[in-house]
């Protein structure tokens, strides 16, 4: 049959397994050839399967400037995400995407201060943007990042921000955990409280990703500071099956979050009823 | 216009049926009207409509997508879908009707889906105009005249004759196929029958719904009614309203697994179900209240808001009569909506 489907996804092979908690492992996703399984856009999500175990969406935390493989970080919660995390390299295992609305990289951001916050694996999908935004770094204005998680064994890509994002110029990292730990001389404490302490100029856009409890006090902290719901991105994400707005399950008002979303605009998240 | 002999009809039965395969409505034993693969010895039913919608034949309750061969740390995606055979679905309501164009709002808005576009083209539709229609009627609340059905054929039963007309290119080409069984004849008795049906209609008790306060634009103004949590106090989340339902849609993918072959098929799902959107981490409509809001406002409003202010409701009335607790969509028009005098 000539037709495509969307349903019926293509076959792809993890090429590398990479732990970064004791909980989330990122695993980077070729086709059974070697490439990259398809273009995407910073935000944007895939459907994984492991056929006989299931299917679910994840986000794709590679940057779409990374010419060579998909990587996906994915923490250990549920059926999939368990037998993901037992995979080996060389596993194959199946990929459908990309999914949804992406960030607005392309024009909302542009020229624009951009603050990233991000707790615990809601790096995840966050990293796919920065470091999309730091290949065009000459696009935008200042970039500030401000991550969090329970303690330092925690933080998802460490190496990454350590080695490349806080040794580059105009990108400012602000990394916290909850509880002071051995070992760590840095900030401690919840990131919600230290996007307010950082105090920064309401000029920005900002994009958070986190627990809901994180995002919910990090906007309110945001919003006190004089920031503007217009400037606040999110990305939401809610129980998919389809993943093409037919499923009829990740729906937000008349919103479905995997074609419409998963990206939305805090004023967009307004006219929305509260049910995410 | 065509006619024939309502004692003819069997005869014009089997000339289709033997050109293409032809499903029509036949009483069960237990006196349900269900559609069946017409063979000689079926017999047309006389029931108003069918016990269940006319949708399976494009969305089915159950259907493979696609199958998987595993071996070892190899994956194998196999393409099972085959080429579809056209098919006749005979005496469908204006409700069913007007359901596939809802259908087809979902299922062939980009990205198309494959599997029910494919059933959906080789799908002939001989649509049967209404003539008795029940008290738990109330399409004409959506603007769909059921005396004068969408599809490739309309048709028309009186006590003595059947009417045949056709709309599209499809029907008039297998119409012109029976040619010798038919004759042709004016509209008069169809008109007379349409004009009928249409002062019964009118005096439907559910005719006068009142949908103002429904539709595009009505999230707001709705979702926090506290009557959602007081009329879905007794729904047991059995799902009989969504199988029974033309229009809804929504679906559900599986997997089995038999030896090192899996096989991914959809089945329909119901929003009504505690599962349904339930994840790893929670799951964020909890309660029956939430479960029950999600699928009147779905219909009512979500639906209207992304289709140009279509409802996603033909009023066929199966519900109605299929839920246990007699809790049902006109009950939520009419308490939501605000006009039922208490």
């Amino acid at each position: 049959m000539s037709n495509n489907e969307v349903l019926i996804p293509t076959v792809g092979v993890i090429t590398d397994v990479r732990r970064d908690t004791p909980d989330i492992k990122t695993f980077r996703v070729v086709t059974p050839n070697g490439v990259k399984p398809f273009e995407h856009k910073p935000g944007q999500c895939a459907m994984l399967s492991i056929p006989g175990v299931g299917e679910a969406m994840f986000s794709i935390t590679s940057s779409p400037t990374n010419t060579e493989y998909m990587e996906f970080s994915i923490k250990k919660c549920g059926c999939v995400t368990e037998w993901l995390h037992s995979a080996e390299v060389g596993q194959q295992i199946t990929i459908r995407g990309p999914y949804g609305k992406p960030f607005p990289v392309d024009d909302e951001f542009v020229g624009k201060d951009l603050l990233f916050v991000a707790g615990g694996v809601g790096l995840a999908p966050l990293r796919s943007v920065i470091n999309y935004c730091r290949h065009y770094r000459e696009r935008y204005g200042s970039i500030d990042i401000v991550y969090g998680s329970r303690s330092k064994d925690d933080l998802l890509d460490y190496k990454e921000i350590i080695d490349e994002w806080s040794n580059e110029e105009g990108v400012n990292v602000h990394l916290t955990i909850d509880n002071p730990q051995e070992g760590w001389d840095g900030h401690v404490g919840f990131v919600p409280n230290y996007v307010k302490e950082l105090n920064f100029s309401t000029n920005k856009t900002a994009v958070l990703c986190g627990p809901p409890i994180m995002i919910k006090f990090t906007l309110e902290g945001l919003c006190s500071l004089g920031f503007d719901k217009t400037q606040i991105y999110t990305t939401l994400e809610l129980r998919m099956k389809c993943g093409v707005g037919k499923c009829g399950r990740c729906n937000v008002g008349s919103k479905y979050v995997c074609k419409d979303g998963p990206v939305f605009r805090f004023d967009e998240l307004d006219e929305l009823p509260s049910e995410y | 216009m065509r006619k024939c002999s309502i004692d003819n009809i069997n005869d014009v039965l089997k000339a289709l049926s033997e050109k293409i395969p032809l499903y029509l409505p036949v009483d069960r034993l237990d006196g349900k009207a269900t559609y069946q693969k017409y063979q000689e010895g079926k017999v047309w039913s006389n029931a108003l409509n069918t016990e269940r919608s006319a949708k399976d034949f494009f969305f089915p309750q159950m259907e493979n997508l696609v199958e998987f061969k595993t071996q070892g740390k190899n994956v194998e995606v196999i393409d099972i879908r085959d080429e579809k055979q056209d098919f006749i679905i005979f005496g469908v309501r204006a409700c069913d009707v007007k359901s596939f164009e809802i259908l087809d709002r979902v299922f062939l808005s980009q990205p198309v889906d494959t599997f029910y576009k494919s059933r959906r083209e080789h799908g002939i539709i001989f649509s049967l105009a209404c003539s008795k229609p029940n008290e738990t009627c109330f399409c004409s609340v959506f603007n769909i005249d059921a005396t004068a059905p969408a599809g490739d054929v309309t048709l028309w039963k009186t006590e003595t004759e059947v009417f045949f007309k056709a709309n599209t290119e499809k029907g008039e080409k297998i119409l012109s196929e029976i040619d010798s069984l038919t004759t042709e004849c004016g509209e008069e008795t169809v008109n007379e029958q349409r004009e009928k049906t249409k002062k019964i209609l009118s005096k439907l008790p559910l005719s006068d719904l009142d949908l103002t306060n429904f539709g595009v634009g009505k999230t707001k103004a709705l979702f926090d009614s506290p009557l959602w949590k007081e009329m879905s106090s007794t729904c047991l989340g059995c799902g009989t309203c969504t199988f029974v339902c033309p229009t809804c849609q929504c679906y559900d993918i599986k997997e089995f697994k038999v030896g090192d072959k899996v096989t991914r098929f959809r089945c329909w799902d119901s929003c009504m179900y505690s599962d349904f959107t339930k994840m790893a981490h929670g799951n964020p409509r909890l309660t029956q209240a939430e479960r029950f809001r999600q699928r009147f406002m779905h219909k009512l409003v979500y639906y209207p808001d992304n289709n140009d202010g279509l409802f996603s409701c033909v009023g066929c009335g199966r519900c109605l009569s299929k839920c246990p607790i007699s809790m049902n969509i006109v009950k939520v028009i009419k308490r939501v909506g605000g006009k039922e005098n208490e």
